[in-house]
Protein backbone atom coordinates (compact mmCIF):
# COMPACT_ATOMS: atom_id res chain seq x y z
CA UNK A 1 0.00 0.00 0.00
CA UNK A 2 1.30 3.45 -0.91
CA UNK A 3 0.54 6.04 1.75
CA UNK A 4 -0.42 9.51 0.55
CA UNK A 5 0.22 12.70 2.45
CA UNK A 6 -0.96 16.25 1.76
CA UNK A 7 -1.30 17.11 -1.93
CA UNK A 8 0.35 20.11 -3.67
CA UNK A 9 2.95 20.86 -1.03
CA UNK A 10 6.18 19.17 -2.18
CA UNK A 11 8.92 21.59 -3.24
CA UNK A 12 10.42 19.19 -5.80
CA UNK A 13 11.53 20.68 -9.14
CA UNK A 14 13.19 19.05 -12.13
CA UNK A 15 14.91 20.91 -14.95
CA UNK A 16 14.51 18.47 -17.82
CA UNK A 17 16.82 20.48 -20.05
CA UNK A 18 19.73 19.50 -17.75
CA UNK A 19 18.78 15.82 -17.49
CA UNK A 20 21.19 13.38 -19.15
CA UNK A 21 18.95 10.37 -18.60
CA UNK A 22 21.26 8.55 -16.18
CA UNK A 23 18.26 7.36 -14.20
CA UNK A 24 19.82 7.85 -10.77
CA UNK A 25 16.73 9.69 -9.47
CA UNK A 26 14.55 6.70 -10.35
CA UNK A 27 16.95 4.42 -8.46
CA UNK A 28 17.21 6.41 -5.23
CA UNK A 29 13.61 7.60 -4.86
CA UNK A 30 11.81 5.45 -2.25
CA UNK A 31 8.42 6.75 -3.37
CA UNK A 32 8.49 6.22 -7.17
CA UNK A 33 8.04 9.91 -7.86
CA UNK A 34 9.96 9.83 -11.15
CA UNK A 35 9.57 7.91 -14.39
CA UNK A 36 11.32 7.93 -17.75
CA UNK A 37 9.72 9.66 -20.67
CA UNK A 38 11.70 9.66 -23.94
CA UNK A 39 14.96 8.90 -22.11
CA UNK A 40 14.51 11.94 -19.88
CA UNK A 41 13.34 11.78 -16.28
CA UNK A 42 10.04 13.37 -15.41
CA UNK A 43 8.10 13.90 -12.20
CA UNK A 44 4.99 11.77 -12.43
CA UNK A 45 3.87 11.59 -8.79
CA UNK A 46 4.96 14.79 -7.06
CA UNK A 47 2.45 14.37 -4.22
CA UNK A 48 4.22 11.18 -3.13
CA UNK A 49 7.48 13.12 -2.61
CA UNK A 50 8.63 13.14 1.02
CA UNK A 51 11.40 15.66 0.34
CA UNK A 52 14.20 13.38 1.52
CA UNK A 53 16.57 14.95 -1.00
CA UNK A 54 18.07 11.69 -2.30
CA UNK A 55 17.37 12.56 -5.96
CA UNK A 56 18.83 16.05 -5.78
CA UNK A 57 21.96 14.85 -4.00
CA UNK A 58 22.56 12.03 -6.46
CA UNK A 59 21.82 13.96 -9.65
CA UNK A 60 25.22 14.48 -11.29
CA UNK A 61 23.72 17.20 -13.50
CA UNK A 62 22.25 19.27 -10.67
CA UNK A 63 18.91 19.15 -12.46
CA UNK A 64 16.79 18.56 -9.36
CA UNK A 65 15.92 21.02 -6.61
CA UNK A 66 14.03 20.25 -3.44
CA UNK A 67 13.88 21.79 0.01
CA UNK A 68 15.05 18.66 1.78
CA UNK A 69 14.16 18.10 5.40
CA UNK A 70 12.65 15.79 7.94
CA UNK A 71 8.87 15.56 7.97
CA UNK A 72 8.71 15.39 11.75
CA UNK A 73 6.28 17.59 13.69
CA UNK A 74 8.27 17.37 16.90
CA UNK A 75 11.43 18.58 15.21
CA UNK A 76 9.55 21.42 13.50
CA UNK A 77 8.05 22.38 16.85
CA UNK A 78 11.42 22.43 18.62
CA UNK A 79 12.82 24.47 15.78
CA UNK A 80 9.98 26.97 15.92
CA UNK A 81 10.58 27.66 19.58
CA UNK A 82 14.34 27.68 19.09
CA UNK A 83 14.92 24.73 21.38
CA UNK A 84 18.19 23.04 20.61
CA UNK A 85 19.07 19.46 21.30
CA UNK A 86 17.99 16.08 20.12
CA UNK A 87 14.42 15.25 19.33
CA UNK A 88 12.23 12.16 19.12
CA UNK A 89 13.61 10.74 22.41
CA UNK A 90 16.29 9.18 20.21
CA UNK A 91 13.89 6.92 18.36
CA UNK A 92 14.49 8.81 15.16
CA UNK A 93 17.89 10.22 15.94
CA UNK A 94 17.54 13.29 13.81
CA UNK A 95 18.61 16.58 15.27
CA UNK A 96 17.27 19.99 14.71
CA UNK A 97 19.89 21.55 12.55
CA UNK A 98 18.74 19.26 9.72
CA UNK A 99 15.51 21.12 9.45
CA UNK A 100 17.04 24.29 8.17
CA UNK A 101 19.76 22.92 5.95
CA UNK A 102 21.33 19.62 5.29
CA UNK B 1 24.25 13.78 20.85
CA UNK B 2 26.69 11.55 19.06
CA UNK B 3 28.67 9.55 21.50
CA UNK B 4 32.32 9.69 20.57
CA UNK B 5 33.13 6.57 18.66
CA UNK B 6 36.58 5.14 18.31
CA UNK B 7 37.25 3.25 15.15
CA UNK B 8 37.69 -0.46 15.24
CA UNK B 9 41.44 -0.72 14.97
CA UNK B 10 42.91 -3.16 12.50
CA UNK B 11 45.53 -5.23 14.27
CA UNK B 12 48.13 -3.76 11.93
CA UNK B 13 47.22 -0.16 12.60
CA UNK B 14 49.12 1.94 15.06
CA UNK B 15 46.13 3.12 17.04
CA UNK B 16 45.46 -0.27 18.58
CA UNK B 17 45.71 1.23 22.04
CA UNK B 18 42.67 3.37 21.35
CA UNK B 19 39.77 1.04 21.28
CA UNK B 20 36.13 0.79 22.02
CA UNK B 21 34.81 1.99 25.39
CA UNK B 22 35.38 -0.40 28.22
CA UNK B 23 37.86 -2.48 26.30
CA UNK B 24 41.25 -3.49 27.58
CA UNK B 25 43.76 -1.29 25.83
CA UNK B 26 46.57 -2.96 23.98
CA UNK B 27 45.05 -6.41 23.99
CA UNK B 28 44.30 -7.95 20.66
CA UNK B 29 41.32 -9.86 21.96
CA UNK B 30 39.71 -6.84 23.63
CA UNK B 31 36.87 -6.68 21.14
CA UNK B 32 35.94 -10.33 21.51
CA UNK B 33 35.64 -9.73 25.23
CA UNK B 34 33.21 -6.87 24.67
CA UNK B 35 31.33 -7.88 21.58
CA UNK B 36 29.80 -11.32 21.67
CA UNK B 37 28.59 -11.09 18.07
CA UNK B 38 32.13 -11.57 16.72
CA UNK B 39 33.57 -14.96 15.85
CA UNK B 40 37.30 -14.89 15.16
CA UNK B 41 39.38 -13.04 12.63
CA UNK B 42 40.40 -13.57 9.03
CA UNK B 43 43.65 -12.50 7.40
CA UNK B 44 43.65 -9.88 4.66
CA UNK B 45 46.24 -7.92 2.72
CA UNK B 46 45.56 -5.06 5.15
CA UNK B 47 45.81 -7.16 8.32
CA UNK B 48 43.32 -9.23 10.32
CA UNK B 49 39.60 -8.40 10.10
CA UNK B 50 36.95 -9.47 12.61
CA UNK B 51 34.28 -11.87 11.44
CA UNK B 52 30.68 -11.33 12.57
CA UNK B 53 28.08 -13.96 13.45
CA UNK B 54 25.05 -14.15 11.18
CA UNK B 55 22.79 -15.41 13.94
CA UNK B 56 21.53 -13.21 16.74
CA UNK B 57 22.20 -14.53 20.22
CA UNK B 58 20.17 -13.98 23.36
CA UNK B 59 22.01 -10.80 24.32
CA UNK B 60 21.40 -9.31 20.86
CA UNK B 61 17.70 -10.04 21.27
CA UNK B 62 17.49 -8.58 24.77
CA UNK B 63 19.35 -5.50 23.57
CA UNK B 64 16.86 -5.15 20.71
CA UNK B 65 13.92 -5.21 23.13
CA UNK B 66 15.61 -2.59 25.31
CA UNK B 67 16.23 -0.38 22.29
CA UNK B 68 12.60 -0.70 21.21
CA UNK B 69 11.53 0.34 24.69
CA UNK B 70 13.87 3.30 24.61
CA UNK B 71 16.06 2.06 27.47
CA UNK B 72 19.74 2.96 27.24
CA UNK B 73 19.26 3.78 23.60
CA UNK B 74 22.59 5.50 22.98
CA UNK B 75 24.80 2.75 24.29
CA UNK B 76 24.02 0.46 21.38
CA UNK B 77 26.54 1.34 18.73
CA UNK B 78 28.83 -0.91 16.71
CA UNK B 79 32.51 0.12 16.50
CA UNK B 80 33.07 1.47 12.96
CA UNK B 81 35.39 -0.49 10.70
CA UNK B 82 35.61 -3.36 8.24
CA UNK B 83 34.07 -6.72 9.16
CA UNK B 84 33.90 -10.07 7.40
CA UNK B 85 30.91 -12.32 6.87
CA UNK B 86 31.77 -15.97 6.14
CA UNK B 87 35.06 -16.31 4.26
CA UNK B 88 35.25 -13.38 1.85
CA UNK B 89 38.15 -12.82 -0.55
CA UNK B 90 39.35 -9.88 -2.62
CA UNK B 91 36.52 -10.34 -5.12
CA UNK B 92 33.73 -10.39 -2.53
CA UNK B 93 31.12 -7.64 -2.35
CA UNK B 94 31.36 -4.79 0.17
CA UNK B 95 28.16 -3.70 1.92
CA UNK B 96 28.20 -0.37 3.74
CA UNK B 97 26.22 -0.08 6.98
CA UNK B 98 25.34 2.42 9.71
CA UNK B 99 26.65 1.62 13.19
CA UNK B 100 23.25 1.58 14.89
CA UNK B 101 23.19 -1.86 16.50
CA UNK B 102 19.63 -2.65 15.40
CA UNK B 103 20.39 -1.78 11.76
CA UNK B 104 23.62 -3.77 11.89
CA UNK B 105 21.88 -6.79 13.45
CA UNK B 106 19.05 -6.76 10.94
CA UNK B 107 21.69 -6.70 8.20
CA UNK B 108 23.98 -9.47 9.44
CA UNK B 109 21.21 -11.91 10.27
CA UNK B 110 20.19 -11.87 6.59
CA UNK B 111 23.68 -12.79 5.42
CA UNK B 112 24.12 -16.38 6.61
CA UNK B 113 25.84 -18.58 4.04
CA UNK B 114 27.23 -15.55 2.18
CA UNK B 115 30.84 -14.42 1.91
CA UNK B 116 31.24 -10.66 1.87
CA UNK B 117 32.57 -7.58 3.64
CA UNK B 118 30.65 -5.09 5.76
CA UNK B 119 32.05 -1.59 6.09
CA UNK B 120 30.51 -0.03 9.20
CA UNK B 121 30.51 3.78 9.19
CA UNK B 122 30.45 6.03 12.22
CA UNK B 123 26.90 7.36 12.09
CA UNK B 124 26.85 8.15 15.80
CA UNK B 125 24.84 5.01 16.57
CA UNK B 126 21.97 6.24 14.39
CA UNK B 127 20.07 4.29 11.73
CA UNK B 128 20.65 4.66 8.00
CA UNK B 129 17.67 6.79 7.07
CA UNK B 130 18.02 9.31 9.91
CA UNK B 131 21.81 9.43 9.66
CA UNK B 132 21.53 10.07 5.92
CA UNK B 133 19.07 12.88 6.58
CA UNK B 134 21.41 14.33 9.15
CA UNK B 135 24.41 13.90 6.85
CA UNK B 136 26.42 11.63 9.18
CA UNK B 137 25.80 8.78 6.74
CA UNK B 138 27.19 11.02 4.06
CA UNK B 139 29.68 11.25 1.22
CA UNK B 140 32.48 12.41 3.52
CA UNK B 141 32.01 9.56 6.01
CA UNK B 142 31.94 6.93 3.25
CA UNK B 143 35.15 8.34 1.76
CA UNK B 144 36.79 8.56 5.19
CA UNK B 145 36.00 4.96 6.15
CA UNK B 146 37.06 3.59 2.76
CA UNK B 147 40.45 5.13 3.44
CA UNK B 148 40.62 4.34 7.18
CA UNK B 149 39.90 0.66 6.56
CA UNK B 150 42.43 0.33 3.71
CA UNK B 151 39.59 -1.17 1.70
CA UNK B 152 41.42 -0.78 -1.61
CA UNK B 153 44.06 -3.23 -0.30
CA UNK B 154 41.49 -5.74 0.92
CA UNK B 155 39.43 -5.96 -2.26
CA UNK B 156 40.52 -5.85 -5.89
CA UNK B 157 37.24 -4.47 -7.25
CA UNK B 158 36.05 -0.87 -6.77
CA UNK B 159 32.34 -1.20 -5.94
CA UNK B 160 30.43 -0.37 -2.75
CA UNK B 161 26.89 -1.50 -2.04
CA UNK B 162 25.01 1.11 -0.03
CA UNK B 163 21.51 0.84 1.39
CA UNK B 164 19.16 2.82 -0.82
CA UNK B 165 17.96 4.81 2.17
CA UNK B 166 21.45 6.30 2.52
CA UNK B 167 20.92 8.23 -0.72
CA UNK B 168 19.69 11.46 0.95
CA UNK B 169 23.16 11.82 2.46
CA UNK B 170 25.48 10.23 -0.08
CA UNK B 171 26.20 11.50 -3.59
CA UNK B 172 27.23 8.41 -5.55
CA UNK B 173 29.10 10.40 -8.19
CA UNK B 174 31.12 12.24 -5.54
CA UNK B 175 32.15 9.03 -3.77
CA UNK B 176 33.43 7.81 -7.12
CA UNK B 177 35.45 10.94 -7.80
CA UNK B 178 36.80 11.24 -4.22
CA UNK B 179 37.40 7.59 -3.20
CA UNK B 180 37.54 5.81 -6.55
CA UNK B 181 34.70 3.48 -5.60
CA UNK B 182 31.51 3.13 -7.58
CA UNK B 183 28.37 3.24 -5.44
CA UNK B 184 25.53 0.85 -6.17
CA UNK B 185 22.38 1.41 -4.15
CA UNK B 186 21.03 -1.86 -2.83
CA UNK B 187 17.54 -2.64 -1.64
CA UNK B 188 15.65 -0.69 1.04
CA UNK B 189 15.26 -3.77 3.26
CA UNK B 190 18.14 -5.96 4.45
CA UNK B 191 16.03 -9.06 3.85
CA UNK B 192 16.26 -8.41 0.10
CA UNK B 193 20.09 -8.38 0.04
CA UNK B 194 20.61 -12.09 -0.76
CA UNK B 195 18.18 -11.76 -3.70
CA UNK B 196 19.86 -8.54 -4.79
CA UNK B 197 23.30 -10.21 -4.79
CA UNK B 198 21.98 -13.28 -6.60
CA UNK B 199 20.42 -11.09 -9.29
CA UNK B 200 23.84 -9.54 -10.01
CA UNK B 201 23.38 -6.37 -7.92
CA UNK B 202 19.99 -5.60 -9.45
CA UNK B 203 17.09 -4.41 -7.32
CA UNK B 204 13.58 -4.73 -8.69
CA UNK B 205 11.01 -1.98 -8.08
CA UNK B 206 9.56 -3.86 -5.12
CA UNK B 207 13.01 -3.74 -3.45
CA UNK B 208 13.20 0.04 -3.95
CA UNK B 209 9.93 1.05 -2.36
CA UNK B 210 9.64 1.82 1.33
CA UNK B 211 6.85 0.03 3.10
CA UNK B 212 4.98 0.93 6.23
CA UNK B 213 3.25 -2.24 7.30
CA UNK B 214 1.23 -2.80 10.46
CA UNK B 215 4.25 -4.43 12.13
CA UNK B 216 6.52 -1.56 11.05
CA UNK B 217 4.05 0.97 12.46
CA UNK B 218 3.49 -0.82 15.75
CA UNK B 219 7.12 -1.54 16.54
CA UNK B 220 7.50 2.21 17.12
CA UNK B 221 4.66 2.40 19.64
CA UNK B 222 6.57 1.37 22.79
CA UNK B 223 9.14 4.16 22.40
CA UNK B 224 6.34 6.66 21.78
CA UNK B 225 4.50 5.39 24.86
CA UNK B 226 7.60 5.59 27.04
CA UNK B 227 8.08 9.14 25.77
CA UNK B 228 4.72 10.31 27.14
CA UNK B 229 4.99 8.63 30.54
CA UNK B 230 6.47 11.74 32.14
CA UNK B 231 3.75 14.21 31.01
CA UNK B 232 1.20 11.60 32.02
CA UNK B 233 2.62 11.47 35.55
CA UNK B 234 2.43 15.28 35.59
CA UNK B 235 -1.27 15.09 34.70
CA UNK B 236 -1.87 12.55 37.47
CA UNK B 237 -0.16 14.79 40.02
CA UNK B 238 -2.28 17.79 39.00
CA UNK B 239 -5.42 15.66 39.24
CA UNK B 240 -4.35 14.46 42.69
CA UNK B 241 -3.94 18.07 43.85
CA UNK B 242 -7.32 19.00 42.37
CA UNK B 243 -8.95 16.09 44.16
CA UNK B 244 -7.30 17.04 47.44
CA UNK B 245 -8.49 20.63 47.13
CA UNK B 246 -11.95 19.55 46.03
CA UNK B 247 -12.17 17.12 48.91
CA UNK B 248 -11.11 19.85 51.36
CA UNK B 249 -13.67 22.34 50.11
CA UNK B 250 -16.30 19.66 49.54
CA UNK B 251 -16.97 18.00 52.86
CA UNK B 252 -13.90 19.09 54.72
CA UNK B 253 -12.88 15.49 55.40
CA UNK B 254 -9.73 13.97 53.95
CA UNK B 255 -10.55 10.45 52.95
CA UNK B 256 -7.30 9.30 51.43
CA UNK B 257 -8.82 6.27 49.73
CA UNK B 258 -11.53 8.28 48.03
CA UNK B 259 -9.06 10.99 46.98
CA UNK B 260 -6.77 8.36 45.45
CA UNK B 261 -9.67 6.55 43.87
CA UNK B 262 -10.96 9.77 42.33
CA UNK B 263 -7.47 10.55 41.03
CA UNK B 264 -7.16 7.18 39.33
CA UNK B 265 -10.56 7.41 37.68
CA UNK B 266 -9.91 11.02 36.65
CA UNK B 267 -6.56 9.94 35.09
CA UNK B 268 -8.13 7.10 33.12
CA UNK B 269 -9.37 9.16 30.13
CA UNK B 270 -5.91 10.68 29.76
CA UNK B 271 -4.26 7.26 29.81
CA UNK B 272 -6.76 6.08 27.21
CA UNK B 273 -6.08 9.13 25.05
CA UNK B 274 -2.35 8.39 25.14
CA UNK B 275 -2.90 4.76 24.15
CA UNK B 276 -5.23 5.81 21.32
CA UNK B 277 -2.75 8.42 20.09
CA UNK B 278 0.37 6.28 20.22
CA UNK B 279 -0.94 2.79 19.45
CA UNK B 280 -4.35 2.97 17.79
CA UNK B 281 -3.58 5.85 15.40
CA UNK B 282 -0.48 4.07 13.99
CA UNK B 283 -2.29 0.73 13.86
CA UNK B 284 -5.33 2.10 11.99
CA UNK B 285 -3.37 4.70 9.98
CA UNK B 286 -4.44 3.58 6.48
CA UNK B 287 -8.07 3.10 7.50
CA UNK B 288 -8.74 6.45 9.18
CA UNK B 289 -10.18 8.83 6.56
CA UNK B 290 -8.30 12.04 5.72
CA UNK B 291 -4.63 12.85 5.09
CA UNK B 292 -3.32 15.08 7.92
CA UNK B 293 -2.16 12.97 10.85
CA UNK B 294 -3.44 15.47 13.42
CA UNK B 295 -6.86 15.07 11.80
CA UNK B 296 -6.65 11.27 12.00
CA UNK B 297 -5.72 11.55 15.68
CA UNK B 298 -8.53 14.03 16.31
CA UNK B 299 -11.14 11.74 14.76
CA UNK B 300 -10.15 8.82 16.97
CA UNK B 301 -10.09 11.19 19.96
CA UNK B 302 -13.70 12.18 19.34
CA UNK B 303 -14.63 8.51 19.15
CA UNK B 304 -12.73 7.89 22.39
CA UNK B 305 -14.50 10.76 24.15
CA UNK B 306 -17.84 9.42 22.96
CA UNK B 307 -17.01 5.86 24.06
CA UNK B 308 -15.67 7.03 27.41
CA UNK B 309 -18.76 9.02 28.28
CA UNK B 310 -21.33 6.49 27.06
CA UNK B 311 -19.69 3.34 28.43
CA UNK B 312 -17.43 4.22 31.37
CA UNK B 313 -18.93 7.35 33.00
CA UNK B 314 -22.47 7.81 31.70
CA UNK B 315 -24.46 10.67 33.20
CA UNK B 316 -21.71 13.20 33.87
CA UNK B 317 -22.44 16.91 33.76
CA UNK B 318 -22.73 18.92 30.57
CA UNK B 319 -19.64 20.93 31.52
CA UNK B 320 -17.51 17.81 31.96
CA UNK B 321 -18.86 16.32 28.75
CA UNK B 322 -17.93 19.42 26.79
CA UNK B 323 -14.54 19.55 28.50
CA UNK B 324 -13.68 15.95 27.60
CA UNK B 325 -14.75 16.53 23.98
CA UNK B 326 -12.28 19.42 23.90
CA UNK B 327 -9.36 17.82 25.77
CA UNK B 328 -9.21 14.20 24.63
CA UNK B 329 -9.29 14.82 20.85
CA UNK B 330 -6.69 17.58 21.35
CA UNK B 331 -4.33 15.06 22.97
CA UNK B 332 -4.84 12.40 20.32
CA UNK B 333 -4.53 15.00 17.55
CA UNK B 334 -1.20 16.13 18.99
CA UNK B 335 0.07 12.57 19.31
CA UNK B 336 -1.12 11.79 15.78
CA UNK B 337 0.71 14.86 14.49
CA UNK B 338 3.80 13.72 16.38
CA UNK B 339 3.68 10.40 14.57
CA UNK B 340 4.75 12.23 11.38
CA UNK B 341 8.30 11.80 12.70
CA UNK B 342 7.94 8.04 12.56
CA UNK B 343 6.28 7.67 9.19
CA UNK B 344 8.00 6.83 5.92
CA UNK B 345 5.97 9.17 3.76
CA UNK B 346 5.48 12.62 5.33
CA UNK B 347 7.31 15.61 3.86
CA UNK B 348 8.61 18.64 5.73
CA UNK B 349 6.41 20.98 3.67
CA UNK B 350 3.36 18.88 4.46
CA UNK B 351 4.14 18.76 8.17
CA UNK B 352 4.67 22.52 8.32
CA UNK B 353 1.34 23.10 6.54
CA UNK B 354 -0.52 20.64 8.77
CA UNK B 355 0.94 22.12 11.94
CA UNK B 356 0.06 25.66 10.93
CA UNK B 357 -3.61 24.71 11.02
CA UNK B 358 -3.64 22.02 13.70
CA UNK B 359 -1.40 23.40 16.43
CA UNK B 360 -3.42 26.57 17.26
CA UNK B 361 -6.63 24.54 17.28
CA UNK B 362 -5.07 21.90 19.53
CA UNK B 363 -3.83 24.54 21.99
CA UNK B 364 -7.17 26.37 22.11
CA UNK B 365 -9.16 23.15 22.40
CA UNK B 366 -6.94 21.70 25.13
CA UNK B 367 -6.85 25.01 27.01
CA UNK B 368 -10.63 25.48 27.03
CA UNK B 369 -11.16 21.84 27.94
CA UNK B 370 -8.74 21.96 30.86
CA UNK B 371 -10.38 25.13 32.18
CA UNK B 372 -13.72 23.32 31.91
CA UNK B 373 -12.45 20.24 33.75
CA UNK B 374 -10.86 22.35 36.48
CA UNK B 375 -14.06 24.33 36.90
CA UNK B 376 -16.10 21.14 37.10
CA UNK B 377 -14.36 20.29 40.37
CA UNK B 378 -15.72 23.35 42.07
CA UNK B 379 -19.28 23.74 40.76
Amino acid sequence: MKFKYLPNVATLELDQSKCNGCGMCLVVCPQEVFSFNEKVSSITDRDACLECGACARNCPQGAIRVRAGVGCAYAVLMDKFNLKGSCCNDSCGCSLEDIADR
Amino acid sequence: MSRSQKELPMASSDNAAECCPGAVAGEDSYLALEENWLSGQIETAAGPVWRVDTTLNRKDQIDAVKMRLGIGRMSFAVPPGLYAVGNPDDASSVIVSANYKLSFDSLRRELSGLNLWILVLDTGGINVWCAAGKGTFGTAEVVRMVEASNLSEVVSHRTLILPQLAAPGVAAHEVRSQAGFKVIYGPVRAADIPGFLKAGLKAGPEMRRTSFTLAERLVLAPVELVGVVRPLIGVAVILLLLNLIASYFGDGRFLLTSVLGNTVSASLPFVLAVVVGTVLVPALLPYIPGRPLAWKGWLLGVLLAFAYMTVIVPGITLLETAAYYLVLPAITAFLGMNFTGSTTYTSLSGVVKEMGVALPLIIISAGLGLIGLGTAYFV
